[in-house]
């Protein structure tokens, strides 16, 4: 008995050191890449330690461009995706109406629509029935439909744990409508509001698929690095990856914290 | 109906009632289906000059689709889209449904959190560099053609890039991750009871899976097929950085429609594409037996 749960371990160890090989190890020889002087972007032969590869990626103004284009865009989504967002978790869990999960459902589509779909509907329509050419706007539009019920969920999840009892005490002590909104609803809501923050900077910022077909003859980030990938491969992309690794691994680790102190928080 | 805005107002007072109708019907119409029914407008009329738009000649149509029933390759593109999707579906499912049921009920403590972090990390980076990763690796110069040379198992590289296997090697890695964390959140509400309570009673871990754990795990596993199903069949990252010129996917046939101006042709495959993943979604629903609902919780 001993022995075969011994060797259920080493199986299940194997397994997982196979499994986190597979998602790092592409990773990791993308960072080495970056450092090596070679100019073709390969790990042997190696020609010495560099960081030159960083310098030539900051001499591009094209990305810089691109960069500033994907902060916009990015920020643009916030704000319309969290406010957004909020109204549809609060029509969802405040109102009881017939057709409900109904509108539940169409809310949530875009999420489960595949991202070209969005990026060439909005498109089409700003670009011919509004006469608003492909660019940012586009972009920002076709990111936030899906980004939106994102946000909407994320804010759904707290909202349902919301105890009603505190806003109609408030009621019975005189408290208008507003009044309640802002010192109870909303400082109730506050963590599920900043993750939703987070989340939808996070996916706006990645975003490829969506914003390749809105955004007409603009970069964002995202795009200017597909654009690079598909013609000439310096080991500039690498070093703007590692950059992009350093910054996800931050991000990754301050969102799990904070969601983890939450949920901590609840129990 | 009286009674739901009198009920409404009381609780959220107008100014709320106002903004939810307000910030929910601008995206409900504006960004969800406006654009929805604009796109399958397109996908129904012919491409026109600019003159004839309104015309007489503008009227609706099939011919889009047409073209495309009865265009073979882009057909056999089209099916060649559903069963790559298919295998890293369910190349996805095989590989994550171990490491979330260890996650889930298996580990304790503090490792589960470094495990997390483990997942969440390459979750969150971003598409193009996972995909960017695995150029490097199966490029002619690049480091499995290295290894295999240096290992002396081959004497020339091979292209790998040739044919669908990168793209669908790409496409499984990419979007691995998407399967691991909705099978994940299921099953960490099964009771651990339940578990122990089956072993006590002598059954097999296979008959613990296949009688516990799976059923209780079936919104997460619709969730997981349907994302990555999702994500796979649309797209166009994964073929426009690992695929071969000489072997189109179809969210590149409908790109270079797009490229071409022929916006109308370009929306029926669209189209088509939407509703691909709309039906492998109500199989999903079907086989799993779960409502729309408790797929995105």
């Amino acid at each position: 008995m001993k022995s075969s749960k011994s060797i259920f371990r080493i199986v299940v160890g194997a397994y997982l050191a196979l499994f986190f090989a597979y998602m790092f190890l592409p990773l990791i020889f993308m960072t080495i890449i970056a450092f090596n002087a070679n100019e073709v972007p390969q790990i042997t032969p190696w020609k010495g330690f560099t960081f030159m590869w960083f310098g030539e990626l900051a001499k591009d103004e094209q990305m810089w461009k691109a960069l500033l284009n994907s902060f916009i865009v990015a920020f643009s989504v916030v704000a319309i995706s969290v406010p957004i967002g909020l109204g549809g978790a609060l029509l969802l869990t405040r109102l009881q109406f017939k057709a409900r999960d109904f509108v539940y459902g169409v809310l949530v589509s875009p999420i489960l629509t595949p991202g070209i779909i969005l990026g060439i509907s909005t498109f089409l329509f700003w670009d011919s029935y509004m006469n608003v050419p492909g660019g940012l706007w586009t972009a920002i539009l076709g990111q936030a439909t899906f980004i939106t019920s994102y946000c909407m969920l994320l804010i759904m999840s707290r909202a349902q744990r919301f105890d009603l009892t505190q806003e109609e005490a408030a009621f019975d002590l005189g408290a208008s409508h507003r009044q309640v909104f802002w010192k109870i609803t909303l400082p109730f809501l506050r963590p599920a509001l900043i993750s939703s923050v987070a989340l939808a900077f996070m996916q706006s910022f990645d975003n490829y698929n969506t914003t390749l077909f809105a955004i007409g003859v603009e970069q964002t980030l995202p795009i200017y690095i597909g654009t690079k990938l598909r013609s000439f491969i310096s080991p500039a992309m690498n070093a703007l990856a590692v950059v992009f690794i350093a910054l996800t691994i931050i991000g990754a680790i301050t969102y799990e914290y904070r969601r983890r102190r939450e949920l901590i928080k609840i129990r | 109906m009286r009674d739901f805005w009198k009920n409404a107002l009381r609780d959220l007072g107008k100014i709320g009632v106002a903004y939810i109708i307000i910030t929910v019907g601008i995206w409900l119409v504006f960004m969800i289906l406006i654009p929805q029914l604009i796109m399958f407008d397109y996908s129904l009329r012919p491409m026109l000059a600019l003159r004839d738009i309104g015309g007489p000649k503008d009227v609706w149509t099939l011919k889009n689709y047409i073209v495309f029933f009865t265009n073979k390759l882009h057909m056999a593109i089209f099916f060649k889209t559903i069963w790559s999707s298919f295998i890293v579906t369910l190349v996805a499912l095989a590989i994550c449904y171990p490491i979330a049921f260890y996650l889930a009920k298996v580990v304790r403590g503090g490792k589960v959190g470094l495990l997390m972090l483990g997942l969440i990390i390459p979750y969150w980076i971003n598409e193009l560099l996972r995909l960017f990763a695995w150029q490097l690796i199966l490029a002619d110069s690049g480091i499995l053609n290295q290894l295999l040379i240096l290992l002396g198992i081959i004497v020339d590289p091979i292209n790998f890039r040739a044919g669908n296997g990168a793209v669908i090697l790409g496409m499984t890695y990419a979007y691995i991750l998407f399967m691991v964390f909705p099978i994940y959140n299921v099953m960490e509400s099964l009771d651990r009871n339940q578990l122990d309570a089956a072993r006590d009673l002598g059954a097999s871990w296979l008959r613990i899976h296949r009688r516990i754990v799976m059923p209780h795990a079936k919104p997460g596993i619709a969730v997981g097929c349907t994302m990555t199903f999702m994500l796979a069949a649309g797209t166009v990252a994964a073929p426009q950085l690992l695929g071969s010129p000489s072997s189109f996917w179809f969210t590149q046939v409908i790109n270079t429609n797009f490229e071409c101006a022929n916006w109308n042709q370009g929306a029926a495959y669209a189209t088509v594409l939407m509703l691909l993943c709309m039906i492998f979604m109500f199989i999903m629903l079907k086989i799993f037996k779960v409502g729309l609902k408790e797929l995105t919780q």
